[in-house]
């Protein structure tokens, strides 16, 4: 396979309009699955219900049915909209998940493009969805959609510290900052010299991992950090004023930011796309990498939307609070083990 | 003292819980069309109405809260009861329909008939797909007698007669 896959090399623009293709149609689809697998159904369970049982076999087709009703609505703009930006806002907040994927490898080929910086663009590109949000809210002229849009965005910049600050601990440990680099690293890695399962961080960098997903909720605006769209205090912060197709593109950029938030949580301390008794030179990994991330990253959105089903909203000001005063200090000292064991060790 | 779990971590244990016992022993929710839930017996699905018992008193329609009861009749004179009597003057209810569309259920009317004409029913399928129609008429409100149940008996050592619903 790596020799079909090694023969074909395509002039610069075939190989663009292929990976625009495979992004675009990835993303779509891991936003319908998060969504299919834990909003309707595990949400479902933990609450006693079943969640949607008939459109298609047991109300799997839920979600694409709700998409084509998004797509029948109506596109509203408020009157005193500045219609341009409320229009680029959602295609903002997309774009910057699209870009989220560029980076993340299904496997040591399967991917995009192989950055050597790959997690820093990743944190980068992330942090431009708040600037979407901030466009939604201002142009909706509505005072909620500000206030929303305005909260979010303390949010996510308060979040954006520990979240770094989290990846920090990693990136020591690996010495790289390439993707593929920390997937390498946690694969050859050993533990006090036992190599059976290599060395995925979430061993030596728990605490990295607890404060990574808790940022991740964050930036996700999902509860128990839903802040920006508590519909109970601000109606829905940014989203009010969005109908039809462009809240469906805010929609499917949050399960798919959700998505790829597990994606690199799982590259960056499960391992990845490899498994630890496989070489990750092997030729299995064409076809095996993807389904070995693809479960991990089911692992970790469970996580994540089980704390999501389970917890009710923070304050705002318990929000910054523990950002600043818990979550910070917290990765700083995790940083500062980490540098001490790797100096020493 | 047992040591005390953290919150946050107990939270998370029962939502875990309350999807394995869901996945286990089934959901607290029934599949509604293809499967019915049985309402309690005095559940207040629709209210019926005895006709032959209704004398136009307009107690229903006079105390009714939102004014969803319509009564309409006339006076006219029935033979009278033995020979040589004179003829005795009734009313003859013309038209006794409930809008369900403003009806809130509160059973005020069911409550204040002093002639036993109004009953509960646990029946609810009765939605419509143009409003006006949940305006019931009195043959409509009649054949929801049939679904009225008996009414549950007194607990035991009870002095009073259980009522019995007129069939």
């Amino acid at each position: 396979m790596s020799l079909v896959l090694a023969a074909f090399d395509p002039p610069y623009w075939l190989s663009t309009l292929i990976k625009v293709l495979v992004i675009s149609a990835v993303v779509p689809t891991t936003a319908l699955i998060l969504g299919m697998v834990f909003l309707f159904k595990v949400m479902s369970w933990m609450q006693s219900r079943l969640g949607p049982q008939e459109a298609g076999p047991r109300g799997t087709l839920q979600l694409l049915a709700d998409g084509v009703k998004f797509l029948q609505k109506e596109d509203l703009v408020p009157g005193g909209a500045d219609r341009f930006v409320f229009k680029v806002a959602p295609i903002v907040v997309l774009v910057s998940t699209l870009l989220v994927y560029v980076a993340i490898p299904a496997s040591a080929h399967l991917v995009v493009e192989d950055l050597d910086v790959g997690i820093f663009f990743v944190l980068a590109v992330s942090s431009l969805s708040v600037i979407g949000v901030l466009m939604a809210g201002w142009a909706s002229s509505n005072k909620y959609s500000l206030m929303g849009a305005l909260r979010a965005a303390g949010q996510l910049i308060a979040y954006e510290l520990p979240l770094v600050l989290a990846v920090v601990g990693v990136v020591i440990q690996a010495g790289t900052l390439s993707l593929n680099g920390i997937v390498f690293a946690q694969n050859d890695g050993a533990i006090f010299g036992w190599e059976g399962i290599g060395n995925p961080f979430i061993l030596t960098q728990l605490l990295g991992f607890f404060i990574f997903i808790a940022a991740v909720q964050a930036e996700l605006t999902q509860p128990p950090f839903d802040m920006p769209v508590a519909e109970s205090e601000i109606v829905g912060g940014y989203q009010v004023e969005y109908s039809g197709f462009r809240f469906l593109l805010f929609f499917l950029a949050e399960f798919a930011t959700a998505f790829a938030f597990a994606a690199i949580a799982s590259v960056l301390f499960l391992g990845g796309w490899a498994v630890p008794w496989l070489d990750t030179a092997s030729d299995w990994y064409y076809v095996l990498g993807p389904i070995v991330l693809f479960a991990k990253v089911m692992i970790i959105s469970f996580i994540i939307f089980w704390v999501r089903f389970t917890y009710p909203r923070f304050r705002e000001d318990q929000l910054q609070a523990f950002a600043w005063k818990v979550l910070i200090p917290l990765s700083l000292v995790n940083i500062l083990i980490t540098g001490l064991l790797k100096v020493a060790f | 003292m047992a040591p005390q779990v953290p919150g946050l971590i107990k939270g998370l244990g029962v939502t875990f819980g309350e999807m394995v016992k869901t996945l286990k022993s089934g959901p607290q929710t029934t599949l509604y069309p293809h499967e019915k839930e049985e309402p309690t017996a005095r559940a207040r699905g629709v209210i019926a109405l005895k006709e032959e018992n209704c004398t136009s008193c307009m107690l229903c329609a006079r105390e009714c809260p939102d004014w969803c009861i319509f009564i309409e009749a006339h006076k006219y004179l029935a033979p009278p009861r033995r020979e040589g009597g004179q003829p005795r003057q009734k009313n003859e209810l013309d038209r006794f329909d409930i809008d369900f569309a403003l009806c809130m259920y509160c059973g005020i009317c069911v409550e204040v008939c002093p002639f036993d004409a109004l009953f509960w029913s646990p029946e609810y399928e009765y939605s419509e797909v143009r409003i006006a129609d949940l305006l019931h008429d009195k043959s409509r409100l009649g054949q929801w007698m049939e679904t009225v149940p008996d009414f549950p008996a007194y607990e035991a050592g009870s002095e009073a007669k259980v009522k019995k619903v007129p069939r």
